[in-house]
């Protein structure tokens, strides 16, 4: 699914990833753990092309395919999702718009046959159902004004009716209650599948007790320092990560 | 006086009314002893006036039956005054009345109504600010008269095209509406100015007077539409008494030059002035807004927002004036006015102008200049639209808050195409603002 080969990236001229290697496999769950700073987030926007962040070295596949070379849109339509950490806010755009505008063009450069408007309404409603948002949040602006959960539910509804190939969830548990982490999680769980991958980045173990990754991935100094099974976060959580910056 | 003020009083047509004679005189006069102002004059000082330096005449009539061609105009339900290069065409015009509202022409005023007519125009317009006016008042020689009775409360929208269908010389155009609402009426009105898809050169020297009486509400909606050539020079003055509303909708697609003043004067407590607006040029083209809200009693309020998107190497000025008096404890006033730039050769200078004597009083302004902002059009992108069609959203998202708030539904349903298909090359792009 992914491959990532000794990537480098920095912002601002201050390399932040230095020789990045990561496999991820079809229908695999890989958590990426790691102190602040550590370029977790990097990961995720350097693969989303987001302005700013300038790839030095190494090479990134998705499905065979260079990574790097592509704009933005073209790798969310190859499959790329990038859940965002803190979601943009976009008023005078409503939510329905942009999950309409959002839909289509995936599908169409997908070669699946667009929804009408009111299978697209009905997935809509369905995916607000499942993300427990009311559908009023449908008619608002993007985001606007929603509370930092309701943001997170946000991007959830927008990857389960985008169906992406490999999703990658940027702190998606920093700021939820329990409650909304069930819920999160549930979403995540529902959607696993034989030719999906996912990489949850997270600063706690705690995400991992709802989602069983089949690997977990140390992330310091901008590189993976150590990689194991779900094991490995239980151990971070214990010990901390001071110790593995010692290992790298 | 240079050329263009001798041309412009030449080409004011003779065929007014006898009872208009006096106002024409008087304008005469003054615009005679009248200086065009310069880019020295505080109020001129972004917008010039260059492109008045040609010849003006006056318009001929034009035929009844002579098609219109592609106008892009609301259309309403309700009666419909349609005048093409300041002339009134019957053939184009609905005029079937709602109970209770009158609508008059100048020209065909009885005497009881020329003299209401005579005594209220003008009336509005506050001393030496509007320095059109008397060339207004000098070639005026037929216009509306829209009265409400007290306590009349009219439903259907009146709607007012001004339209100049352009020669191949370049025309001049008087346009007045005098707008009367009494005692605790209500009523909404329309005014849109375009021109034909083979207008010409025009200037248009547009001026409208709303007299809004005690407890009324109006819900005016002023469309400038027009584009290319076109020179608008006008404004709107208002005067409110106690308690009484003005909602005002104003939209300025960009044309060679648009300078709008509107001016309200506030003279009873409890009233209420709202304005938003729109400005959109591109090309080269300039729009200029000044407006200035006059609480000049207590216990008033005013809120105005004023959004716009230049393009190009186009631009725009848009000043808003607040002036709360000595005695006008208890005003509220907002103001806030954003503009986007999608160029880097687009202009804008906003100025808010606050002048507060009172010191009981609540006043909040803002204005802003960006650009679109580079991580939510990336943020769009990750959701795979396009960047083309993330940035003719995003520009749309930008006033439709604005088109949001216009209350007439069939105003609103013409708008939205309008407006969306104003940032977009092709109507693909607007599909899912539409």
């Amino acid at each position: 699914m992914l491959k990532i080969d000794n990537l480098h990236a920095s912002v601002e001229n201050k390399a932040i990833l230095k020789g990045l290697d990561l496999t991820v496999g079809a229908g695999e769950v890989h958590a990426i753990m790691g102190p602040n700073g550590s370029g977790k987030s990097t990961l995720g926007h350097v693969l989303a092309g987001r302005p700013g962040y300038t790839v030095t070295a190494g090479s990134a596949q998705l499905l065979g395919q260079d990574l790097l070379t592509l704009d933005t849109e073209e790798r969310a339509h190859l499959g790329l999702f990038l859940a965002y950490q803190y979601p943009v806010e976009i008023p005078g755009v409503s939510n329905m718009e942009f999950l309409k505008a959002s839909v289509d063009a995936v599908r169409e450069h997908r070669n699946v046959p667009a929804l009408d408007s009111v299978s697209f309404m009905k997935q809509a409603r369905e995916a607000c159902k499942a993300v427990n948002l009311d559908q009023a949040f449908l008619k608002r602006g993007v985001n606007e004004g929603f509370s930092g959960g309701e943001k997170k539910r946000n991007e959830l509804m927008q990857m389960m009716l985008l169906a992406p190939k490999l999703c990658i969830m940027d702190e998606t548990d920093s700021g939820l209650d329990i409650d909304a982490l069930q819920v999160v999680a549930d979403g995540i769980n529902a959607m696993r599948s034989a030719d999906r991958s996912f990489i949850l980045v997270t600063h706690y173990q705690r995400l991992l007790n709802f989602i069983k990754p089949d690997r977990v991935h140390v992330l310091s100094g901008g590189r993976i320092v150590k990689s194991g099974d779900h094991s490995l976060a239980l151990e971070l959580e214990e010990r901390g990560y001071a110790w593995l910056e010692d290992v790298a | 006086m240079n050329d263009f003020m001798q041309q412009a009083l030449a080409a004011a047509a003779r065929s007014a009314p006898p009872w208009l004679e006096p106002l024409q005189a008087q304008g005469r006069e003054a615009w005679s002893k009248t200086s065009l102002p310069t880019r020295k004059t505080e109020a001129w000082k972004y917008t010039s006036l260059q492109a008045l330096q040609k010849t003006f005449s006056a318009a001929p009539t034009q035929a009844a039956g002579s098609p219109l061609g592609d106008v892009p105009l609301p259309k309403l339900t309700g009666p419909t005054l349609v005048f093409t290069d300041g002339h009134y065409r019957s053939d184009l015009s609905t005029t079937e009345l709602p109970a209770g509202l009158r609508l008059v022409r100048f020209a065909d005023a009885t005497s009881d109504q020329a003299e209401r007519i005579a005594a209220a125009l003008g009336s509005a317009i506050l001393p030496g600010r509007h320095v059109f006016a008397p060339l207004n008042d000098a070639t005026l020689t037929d216009g509306v008269f829209m009265d409400v009775p007290a306590n009349t409360h009219i439903e259907t929208p009146v709607h007012i095209a001004w339209l100049t269908t352009g020669q191949n010389e370049s025309i001049s155009v008087t346009q007045r509406l005098l707008v009367c609402l009494g005692e605790n009426s209500g009523a909404t009105l329309v005014e849109s100015f375009a021109n034909t898809a083979t207008g010409g050169t025009a200037f248009t020297n547009g001026l409208t007077e709303l007299l809004i009486g005690r407890g009324a509400q109006l819900n005016h909606y002023r469309l400038h539409l027009e584009q290319g050539d076109v020179v608008h020079i006008g404004g709107v003055h208002a005067r409110q008494d106690a308690d009484s509303v003005l909602n005002g909708f104003h939209l300025a697609l960009g044309s060679a030059l648009k300078r709008i003043d509107l001016v309200v004067d506030q003279q009873g407590p409890g009233a209420h002035s709202s304005l938003d607006g729109l400005y959109l040029p591109r090309g080269t083209e300039t729009v200029d807004y000044h407006t200035c809200i006059e609480h000049a009693v207590p216990h008033c309020t005013s809120q105005e927002r004023f959004r716009g998107i230049i393009a190009d190497e186009a631009s725009a000025v848009f000043n808003g004036r607040i002036h709360i008096h000595p005695q006008a404890q208890k005003t509220r006033a907002e103001l806030s006015n954003k503009n986007l730039l999608t160029s880097n050769k687009a202009e804008i200078n906003t100025k808010p102008e606050l002048e507060i004597y009172a010191d009981d009083v609540q006043c909040a302004h803002g204005a802003t200049v960006a650009q679109l902002d580079p991580l939510t059009l990336h943020y769009l992108r990750t959701r795979g639209v396009p960047r083309d069609e993330a940035e003719v959203m995003l520009s749309y998202g930008f006033i439709n808050e604005l088109v949001e708030a216009v209350a007439q539904a069939e105003l609103q349903a013409f708008l939205k195409p309008l407006l969306a298909r104003r940032f977009a090359r092709d109507s693909r792009l607007t599909r899912h603002i539409l």
